[in-house]
C-alpha cells in the first residue's frame, strides 16, 4: 500500500482535519497516547481560530509540558517548577493587552507552586490557568503528586496513597473556585473527541474573558499518564473514567451568570 | 521636587528607581527595607510604576523573571532571609540572561537574625548563592548618595550585559537620613533594545523564548562558556573602586560599604598618630578590584580588612594578594557596627606584629 500523506492530499480530496499552523511540525517528546500533545494542540487550533498568534504569551512549567515552547509558534517563557502563574502575572501586568496563559501540571500547579496559584487567582489576574492533572509526577518518574488518588500506587506510595501518611487528593479547582477573582473554572478531559470540543469552547471562552478584563480563568483537564500509570493508552483512558472522574468530574464548577 | 533632598537611604534608592524609569517593582515587606516597597507602591504608583505587593519572595523573584523576560526594566528588594529565598530564581535569571536590579539591604544572620545591619550576605551575594556557574554584578553603596546613584548604574549596567545587577547594602544605609542630589537622567536616553523579549509573536521574527533549559550537555556547556566570557568581559571593563590615601600609606585597610566609612574615619586617627594608613574601597565586589589590591600589596607592609561579618570578603583580599604581604581581619557580626576605635586597635596591633618580627628577624 501507498504511505497516505496529510501534506499534499490529491486535489479531489478535501481537507478536513489538518495541524493548525501555530502548532509547530515537529516530532514531540511525549509518550504515546500522552494528554499533554493533544491540549497543546487544542490550544493551538484555538490560538489560530481567535488569530491572536500575535498576542499570545504562554509560560511552560517544569514538568512533562517543560518543553511546550518547542511546539507552540508562540512568545513563551519557561518558568521554575511552581512558579509559571508568578511569572503569567508580571508579563500580564507588563503586556495587559496580550492573552497570557500558564500551563502546569498538579506536581508544578497544586504542590509545590501552591501559594502562586493561590494568590494569582486571589489578585484575579487575567490570565488563563490550564492545569493538567495526571494524577502522579510525569516527568520524574511516577512519584505521589497532591492530586494521587487514595489506593493509587506511585513510586513514592507503593501500596497505594493512604491518608494516615499523604492525606486527601487535593481538588484545587474547587478550592480556587471559592476566590472572588476567579471568574471561570471548568474540569474537562481530552481522552475523546467531545471532550476535546468541550475543552475547546471552554478555552475559547476563556480567552473571551481574558480579554474583557473580567479575572482568572482556570481550566482543569483531568490527564493521563500511560507510562507511570503503566498502562497502554487505551487502558489509561479507562481507567480515568472509571477512577479519576468520580473524584475529579467534568463539568463547569464555576461561570458567569 | 527639588533635586536635593534628605533622605533615608531606601526612600533615596526608591526615588531613583523611579527616575531611572523602572517600569515594575515586585516585592514583599522585610525590615530593614521596607521602605522601599512602601515608597513605590505610594510614590512609583503616582507616576506610573506597576508596583505589586507579591505573596513572597520567591513569588517576587519570580515575578522580575517574567518581567525582564518581557522586555521591562524591573526590580526586586528585599533583606537576608528573603534574598535566600530568591536563589532559585535568581540562578534562572542570571542563566536565561534577564536584566534586572535586585537589592539586598542585609542584616545579621544567620536565620532569622537580627533586623540589624550587617554584611554577612556577601558570599551569597558574590560568590553565588543559588545554583549553578553565575556571577552577579554586585555594587556595595557606601552612603545615601550612592544607595541612589548606584540605581541607574545598576539598570544600565544589567541592559548593557544582559544580567542581573545586585546592590549589596546593609540596614544602616537603608535607615540612615543623608542629604542626596538626583542627577539628570533620561531614561528614554538608555534605552536598550530588547528584541528577544516576549512581547508576542510578530511574522516578521521567530518566536521568542525565555528559558533556562538546555537538556544537552554540550549545550549547556556552550551556555555556561559564554556566561563566563561575558563575567571576564564585566571584570575588564567595569571594575570600581576608591583609593584613599594610598599614595604613600605603608598599611591598607580594606573595607566597603558601612565598613569603609568607619575604617576611612580610622584612617584618619591613625594617621594623627603617624601611622601612615590607607583605604580600599571596593566599589564593584563582582567583579572585585584584584588588580590595584595586588598592586598595593607590592607597596604595603600589611593589609587589614574590615567586616561587618565574620570573615568573607578576606578571603578575595587574600587570594588577589596571594601572600606577599599579611593580610589580618577585624570584624564584628550579628549586627554590631565596629566602631573607628576598635579598627585603630586592630590596626595598631599588626602594626606592633610587625615591629616585632622585623626585631625576632634581626
Ligand atoms: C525546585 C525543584 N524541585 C523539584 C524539581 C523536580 N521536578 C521536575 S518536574 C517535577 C514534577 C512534575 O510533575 P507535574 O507537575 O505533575 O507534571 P507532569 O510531569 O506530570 O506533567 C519535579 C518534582 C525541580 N525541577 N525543581
Ligand atoms: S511521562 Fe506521563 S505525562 Fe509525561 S509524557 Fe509520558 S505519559 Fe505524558
Amino acid at each position: 500500500m501507498e504511505p497516505t500523506s496529510t501534506a499534499h492530499p490529491a486535489p479531489d480530496m478535501e481537507v478536513v482535519y489538518k495541524r493548525p499552523d501555530t502548532l509547530l511540525d515537529t516530532r514531540m517528546h511525549y509518550c504515546p497516547g500522552c494528554g499533554h500533545g493533544v491540549v497543546h494542540r487544542v490550544l493551538m487550533e484555538v490560538v489560530q481560530e481567535l488569530d491572536i498568534q500575535q498576542e499570545t504569551i504562554g509560560v511552560a512549567p517544569v514538568g512533562c509540558s517543560v518543553f511546550a515552547y518547542n511546539y507552540l509558534d508562540i512568545d513563551m517563557q519557561e518558568a521554575a517548577h511552581g512558579r509559571a502563574s508568578a511569572v503569567a502575572t508580571a508579563i500580564k501586568r507588563i503586556h495587559p493587552s496580550k492573552y497570557v496563559f500558564s500551563y502546569q501540571g498538579d506536581g508544578d500547579l497544586a504542590a509545590i507552586g501552591t501559594a502562586e496559584t493561590i494568590h494569582t487567582c486571589n489578585r484575579g489576574e487575567n490570565i488563563l490557568f490550564l492545569f493538567i492533572n495526571n494524577g502522579i509526577y510525569g516527568m520524574t518518574g511516577g512519584q505521589m503528586a497532591p492530586t494521587t488518588l487514595l489506593g493509587m500506587k506511585s513510586t513514592t506510595s507503593p501500596t497505594g496513597r493512604t491518608v494516615e501518611t499523604s492525606g486527601y487528593p487535593l481538588k484545587i479547582a474547587d478550592l480556587v473556585a471559592m476566590l472572588p477573582g476567579v471568574v471561570y473554572v471548568s474540569r474537562h478531559s481530552v481522552h475523546t473527541p467531545n471532550a476535546v470540543r468541550q475543552l475547546k469552547k471552554a478555552m475559547i471562552r476563556s480567552f473571551q474573558y481574558q480579554k474583557e478584563g473580567r479575572g482568572t480563568c482556570f481550566l482543569e483537564v483531568v490527564s493521563n499518564c500511560p507510562s507511570n500509570w503503566k498502562m497502554t493508552p487505551v487502558e489509561s483512558n479507562a481507567w480515568l473514567e472509571e477512577h479519576m472522574f468520580p473524584l475529579y468530574p467534568p463539568g463547569e464548577i464555576k461561570a458567569p451568570k | 521636587m527639588s533635586d536635593i533632598e534628605i533622605m533615608k537611604g531606601n526612600e533615596a534608592l526608591a526615588e531613583a528607581a523611579i527616575r531611572a524609569g523602572c517600569r515594575a517593582y515586585f516585592g514583599y515587606p522585610i525590615t530593614p527595607q521596607s521602605e522601599i516597597l512602601e515608597y513605590l507602591a505610594d510614590e512609583g504608583r503616582r507616576r506610573g510604576m506597576i508596583v505589586l505587593q507579591a505573596e513572597s519572595e520567591v513569588a517576587s523573584i519570580n515575578m522580575v523573571y517574567g518581567a525582564a523576560g518581557a522586555g521591562a526594566r524591573v526590580m526586586t528588594s528585599s533583606s537576608s532571609p528573603g534574598v535566600s529565598l530568591m536563589m532559585e530564581g535568581i540562578s534562572y535569571i542570571a542563566s536565561a540572561e534577564l536584566p534586572c536590579l535586585l537589592v539586598n539591604v542585609s542584616r545579621g544572620g544567620p536565620g532569622l537574625g537580627t533586623i540589624q545591619p550587617s554584611q554577612g550576605d556577601y558570599f551569597q551575594a558574590v560568590k553565588g548563592g543559588g545554583h549553578g556557574d553565575y556571577r552577579l554584578i554586585v555594587l556595595a553603596p557606601s552612603s545615601v548618595q550612592e544607595m541612589a546613584d548606584f540605581v541607574y548604574r545598576a539598570f544600565d549596567l544589567a541592559d548593557k550585559y544582559r544580567a542581573p545587577v545586585m546592590i549589596l547594602a546593609d540596614g544602616a544605609l537603608g535607615q540612615m537620613m543623608e542629604k542626596v542630589r538626583f542627577p539628570d537622567y533620561d531614561p528614554a536616553e538608555h534605552v536598550v533594545p530588547k528584541p528577544w523579549a516576549t512581547t508576542g509573536k510578530t511574522p516578521d521574527r521567530a518566536r521568542n523564548i525565555i528559558t533556562s533549559l538546555h537538556i544537552e550537555t554540550e549545550q549547556m556547556e556552550q551556555i555556561n562558556i559564554r556566561l563566563q566570557d561575558k563575567y571576564r568581559l564585566i571584570a575588564e571593563r567595569e571594575t570600581r573602586w576608591e583609593e584613599v590615601q594610598t599614595a604613600d600609606a605603608e598599611w591598607l585597610i580594606v573595607a566597603y560599604g558601612l565598613a569603609a566609612r568607619i575604617a576611612h574615619r580610622a584612617v584618619d586617627l591613625v594617621r594623627a598618630r603617624g601611622i601612615r594608613a590607607g583605604l580600599l574601597r571596593p566599589i564593584t565586589l563582582f567583579p572585585y578590584p584584584s588588580k590595584p589590591l595586588a598592586a598595593l600589596a607590592g607597596r604595603v607592609r600589611g593589609m587589614l580588612t574590615v567586616e561587618m561579618n565574620a570573615g568573607q570578603m578576606v578571603e578575595d583580599v587574600r587570594l588577589a594578594v596571594n601572600g606577599r604581604v599579611p593580610v589580618s581581619f577585624y570584624g564584628r557580626m550579628g549586627g554590631i557596627i565596629p566602631s573607628p576605635d576598635e579598627v585603630v586597635s586592630a590596626l595598631q596591633k599588626m602594626v606592633a606584629q610587625d615591629v616585632l618580627t622585623e626585631t625576632e628577624a634581626n
